[in-house]
């Protein structure tokens, strides 16, 4: 079966951002998001139809010798550099790629459906600027699914920069609080910065290989890489260097240390959009990109290892940072950086044991399942977020407490989503997170026992957080307010949607569809991993229990012992500070002002004392144009003179 | 006559015609002035397409002749001054911007006042200018129309401008002058080595082909044409005419300039300078390099600290103009390339800001950041239209700084000399410093709270203002999002200068 329909993935998002920003305002608020909502759905069932038609299509093609190929659906040159290097704008089908267009359909249906009632009040009256949410909604699918059918890296590179300024759109949605004015210029210009890194590493990579093309790429890995033989700068192969500098664009969107500063301030924009945005899809676009270059970065093992050492790094950092954040979408969003970087570990340890790509693909096709996971259960915790801050209108925990009883089916998926990320059995996350565990000790058990340190911490931190919202003590009902209760089905539908995948997705035979070389990956459950994965789970979800289901002493009694490391927690270890030290005090006072100085007074200046110059001195010379004959003659005689005795002497001479 | 059977001409004609309708008009007869105006405009306007389509139907019958629609009519015999006209895709590109820009800053200017019939009698004796440069390949008769472009700029300024109008009018005057000084110089230096044999010539097209020039007389005539033509492109340490000259001028005039004149530098470098002294262009490019790189970081980090909205945008055209000859001294087709596309996204994106400065100025009486906020709120048009300016000017893909960025830097990295490579990279920063300072006065002037109360008043665009800019932001989008129109347009117009400047200079992609 062809794939000619695919481009309507593309074109239906952007044509309803289009539509509803040029029109939008004309039309009743409602109707715009219903509108929205309904194309949304569209695009949803037409990216099922490509998945499946890609995963289980009967076209003899696709399949040969038990490898499953990839799909050049379409291939428009956009943009002419040089005889070799063509911008092309397409959709390529791989199983990734595949994967990607569920997840992102999925999850953005379902906060498109959520926000009808997130965004509108407790009467159900839509807010300001709905029809501007709905279309930069589309904007921002339409962008990533993109990204994720990239047909070459500078497509990638081009849709980088487009969810990048979705997001900025969204996260600085409210835009008369400066907090999110300020969130969204911090999250843009940081992932700007990452993007630069990724533009120079493009520009090395396609001047060595003369493509951007990923198929001409990855056809064969090795010549691509030869193509810059020998060409080394500090040491290092000019390739690494790209491949890294390529990583450090997608460390930016994925939020890795040290660039993860600007997703915790992201969590300024309204709370749909996090989950879409900041939890499940353009946050994972780093892991993407390094997947999709997986082949490469296989063979450059000095790239590999610095994703290796800053994923692992990561994964603990933020980890800990979530621990202690008393802010729910702060902590969730420490959450995500450290599951992405989960993600990111996975791919770094896999495929060097010497096996080849296949037998070694087990820490990528891990990574990929756990993005799929991650990213139905991690959305499904934020949108519980945010029926519960749009319940209780405030994201501090403190202000939270006992809705259990108010909220039952938002506290029954909140649980089901913290069960998947701890990791225990049957839940989604327990499937993909042992199969990177597994990846991890087979790279290393340093690797494999850092790793599942940071799983029993993010067993912890999640219950905690459960416990602190829907347990802890009784609600206190503010005064003048309603009591919180469970949503309008709008919202609940897709909690309850998310849930449902939750639990059952673990069970989809993930190596059957998504492997490094598309042939079918087989994986066996390991048992002393797996035991003592859940294990440490277990640990964590108990210390948690202890600590946090009732009211007690003991968390602040911790706290007040461990008060530095506490506090340097709390408040992120300082980063933001650092960050904030170098731009303001360094860069903008040390640099941009002398600039600006400079100009001012010295370059200008000098023009000014030319012009100064010129003007003084025709004041000196008129005054040699004085008028009076007197003084013409006086001149007349000494200059007659003077001529004379010159002459004389030169005739003499 | 003969002459008139050249479309070319008429891109002369039509601005001296409309300067002509305009002089027949009452003082106060503000409607007709609008009209004659705006027919001269739209004039130009459908010109300037027809030639674009006739351009492209020559080259796809295959009328491979570096320039196009050549004529040549002589004028001054004993001088051999003579009007040459020709157009290769550099120039019929820039004639279609000048005249997008033309058109705008007729609308933006809709309200002039006081004296709007001579406002718009100088206006258009720029525009002549603007043409007239463009289609010639005449050594004098680009002069010439130079200086006509020029002159108007002072009375522009100096009646109608703001704040410190004579000095900025003066100072940006005499600036430009003191360059065109130097052009002079260097363009009698190279019509008297024009010709090996004795027969000297004007043309452009002949002095390239006869590549007569010694070249020790190069050397010495290579900085005086690049600096003359530089100072109009805002090169360091020659840009600051370009802050105060902007900040006073009024509305469509800080289009115009911003938007065109400003080109007219970096057409003039590829043009005179570098296609005819290659030589030179390649022993010397190091200097120029350098200035330019430094012009590219220098004025977007100048650009942070500014208040006035005016001065951000005059210091981010430093940069972005910087960006300009940078990328035409890289000397290979997909850098030059890329210059022209910034060229181009430059004028639009610049005049669109220029605009919308000038409206929202209009309206607040007053272009300090610190004294605004909340505009979007007020003014959502207008927010909106300076929201994707910003956006274009930052580099979004999908507008055309994108576009223009990405070939100029894919460009430059096609060279292998580390000199070049490292001054790409320092160049590419500029992306990141570029959206620290858009993002900063996006968020001062448009979003926060309102600042001033007495703003809450304050109207929304109406429909002249939404044309022009509704104008240069279809445009912008237009440039974005297929750009490979306009590249099969422009990039084998430096196949010639290429091949010359590759005897020289290891031209990377020949």
């Amino acid at each position: 079966m062809s794939f000619d329909f695919s481009i309507l993935v593309l074109a239906l998002p952007l044509f309803m951002f289009l539509f509803l920003g040029l029109v939008g305002v004309k039309m009743g608020k409602k109707i715009t998001g219903v509108v929205g909502t309904i194309a949304m759905g569209v695009t949803l069932f037409i990216c099922y139809s490509i998945a499946l038609t890609y995963f289980f299509g009967t076209d003899q093609k696709q399949v040969i010798d038990g490898v499953r190929q990839s799909v050049l659906a379409y291939d428009w040159n956009w943009l002419t550099f040089t005889d070799k290097l063509v911008v092309k704008l397409g959709i390529l089908l791989d199983p990734i790629s595949a994967m990607m267009l569920i997840v992102i359909s999925t999850i953005s249906f379902l906060v498109h459906l959520f926000s009808l009632g997130y965004m509108s009040d407790e009467y159900g009256k839509p807010e300001k600027g709905f029809q501007r949410y709905y279309a930069f909604l589309a904007l921002f699918t339409f962008s990533m699914l993109g990204l994720v059918v990239a047909t070459n890296i500078f497509q990638m590179f081009i849709f980088f920069e487009m969810v990048g300024v979705s997001s900025y759109l969204l996260i600085g949605f409210y835009y008369t609080s400066p907090a999110a004015i300020h969130a969204s210029k911090k999250a843009f210009i940081v992932t700007r910065l990452a993007d630069l890194f990724f533009l120079v590493g493009i520009m090395v990579l396609s001047y060595y290989t003369n493509t951007f093309d990923f198929k001409e790429l990855m056809a064969s890995p090795e010549s691509a890489l030869s193509t810059a033989h020998g060409q080394t700068f500090m040491g290092c192969s000019v390739m690494a260097w790209a491949l890294t500098f390529i990583f450090i664009g997608g460390a930016g969107k994925s939020a890795m240390y040290p660039l993860h500063i600007w997703l915790p301030d992201a969590m300024e924009g309204p709370t749909p959009v996090s989950a879409l945005i900041h939890a499940a899809t353009m946050v994972v676009a780093g892991v993407f990109l390094v997947a999709r270059l997986f082949p490469l970065y296989v063979l450059e093992q000095g790239a590999m290892n610095i994703v290796l050492v800053v994923g692992a790094f990561t994964a603990l950092y933020a980890a800990a940072i979530a621990c202690v954040q008393s802010d729910i979408k702060r902590a969730l969003a420490f959450s995500t950086i450290s599951q992405i970087a989960y993600m990111m570990t996975a791919l770094a340890v896999s495929s060097n044991v010497g096996e080849g790509i296949h037998e070694g693909g087990l820490g990528y096709m891990a990574s990929m399942f756990h993005l799929f996971t991650h990213a139905m259960f991690k959305a499904l915790l934020f949108l519980c977020a945010g029926a519960i801050i749009h319940a209780v209108h405030s994201n501090e925990n403190s202000h939270m407490h006992g809705l259990h009883k108010y909220m039952p089916i938002t506290s029954i998926a909140f649980l089901i989503g913290c069960l998947a990320i701890a990791g225990i059995p049957p839940f989604a996350g327990f499937f993909s997170k042992d199969e990177i565990l597994v990846a991890c000790y087979e790279k290393s058990p340093l690797w494999g026992v850092w790793m599942a340190i940071v799983a029993g911490m993010t067993a912890f931190y999640m219950f905690r957080i459960y416990y602190l919202i829907f347990h802890w003590k009784k609600h206190e009902v503010k005064e003048g307010h309603h009591a919180p209760h469970d949503m309008q089905w709008t919202m609940t539908l897709p909690l309850i949607i998310l849930a449902v995948i939750s639990c059952v997705a673990g069970f989809i035979p993930f190596g059957d569809f998504v492997t490094v070389d598309g042939k079918p990956l087989e994986t066996h459950t390991n048992w002393p991993v797996a035991i003592s994965s859940v294990c440490i789970a277990l640990v964590g979800i108990g210390l948690a229990t202890k600590m946090y289901y009732k009211e007690n002493k003991l968390p602040s009694q911790l706290k007040s012992k461990f008060n530095g490391l506490w506090t340097a927690a709390y408040n992120r270890f300082y980063m933001d500070e650092l960050y904030q030290f170098i731009t303001h005090k360094i860069i903008f006072q040390k640099i941009c002002k002398p600039i600006a100085w400079f100009d001012r007074h010295i370059i200008d200046g000098t023009m000014n004392l030319l012009a100064d110059m010129t003007t003084s001195a025709s004041f000196a010379i008129r005054k040699l144009q004085s008028g009076s004959i007197q003084s013409y003659v006086l001149v007349y005689f000494v200059g007659a003179i003077l001529l004379a005795a010159i002459t004389m002497v030169i005739v003499l001479i | 006559m003969e002459i008139f059977s050249n479309i070319l001409i008429y891109f002369v004609i039509v601005p001296l015609l409309t300067l002509a309708g305009l002089a027949l008009c009452r003082n106060k007869g503000i409607g007709a002035i609008r009209t004659v105006a705006v027919i001269g405009a739209s004039a130009l306007m459908v010109l300037a397409i027809a030639l674009v389509a006739i351009f492209l139907q020559e080259r796809g019958a295959g009328n491979e002749a570096e320039m196009l629609l050549t004529g040549s009519w002589t004028w001054y015999e004993p001088l051999n001054i003579k009007l040459s006209l020709g157009v290769d895709g550099v120039s019929v590109v820039m004639i279609l911007l000048s005249a997008f820009i033309v058109f705008a800053g007729v609308f933006a200017s809709w309200k002039m006042d006081p004296l709007p019939k001579q406002f718009f009698l100088w206006f258009f004796l720029l525009s002549t200018g603007v043409f007239g440069f463009f289609i010639s390949i005449d050594l004098f008769t680009m002069f010439m129309f130079y200086e006509v472009a020029l002159i108007p700029m002072y009375l522009l300024i100096g009646v109608w401008g703001s704040g410190n109008k004579n000095y900025s009018a003066m100072k940006l005057t005499l600036m430009l002058m003191g360059g065109s000084a130097f052009l002079m110089l260097g363009i009698l230096g190279i019509y008297f080595h024009s010709s090996a044999d004795g027969n000297l010539t004007m043309n452009v097209l002949e002095i390239a082909k006869n590549n007569a020039i010694p070249e020790n007389w190069q050397l010495f005539l290579f900085p005086m044409t690049f600096v003359g033509f530089g100072v109009l492109g805002a090169m360091f340490p020659f840009h600051t005419w370009s802050p105060d000259g902007h900040a006073s001028a009024p509305t469509a005039v800080s289009m115009l300039h911003a938007g065109v004149l400003m080109k007219l530098g970096g057409y003039g470098c590829f043009r005179i300078a570098i296609y005819l002294m290659p030589f030179a262009a390649s022993e010397l490019s190091w200097i120029f390099l350098t200035l330019t790189g430094i012009s590219i970081v220098y004025g977007a980090f100048s650009a942070c600290v500014q208040t006035d909205l005016k001065y951000i945008n005059a210091y981010s055209s430093v940069s972005h103009c910087g960006m300009v000859l940078f990328a035409i001294l890289m000397f290979n087709q997909t850098a030059m390339t890329g210059a022209v596309l910034q060229m181009l996204s430059h004028g639009l994106m610049t005049a669109l800001f220029f605009a919308l400065i000038g409206m929202i100025y209009g309206r607040t009486h007053t272009r300090d950041i610190r004294d605004m906020g909340g505009m979007m709120h007020i003014m959502p048009f207008l927010g909106v239209g300076y929201v994707i300016a910003g956006l274009a000017s930052l580099g979004l893909p999908g507008l055309s700084g994108f576009v223009a960025e990405m070939t100029i830097f894919i460009g430059s990295y096609e060279n292998t000399d580390v000199f070049r490579r490292v001054l790409t990279i320092l160049g590419t920063s500029s992306i990141v410093i570029t959206a620290v300072y858009i993002l900063r006065v996006v968020g001062k002037l448009l979003f926060g709270a309102v600042q001033n109360e007495h703003h809450r008043q304050l109207t929304d665009a109406n429909w002249f203002e939404r044309l022009s800019t509704t104008t240069l932001m279809l445009s912008v989008a237009i440039i974005g999002c297929f750009p490979n129109f306009f590249v099969d347009i422009i990039r084998d117009s430096f196949v010639p200068v290429v091949k010359a400047l590759n005897e020289f200079f290891p031209v990377a992609g020949i």
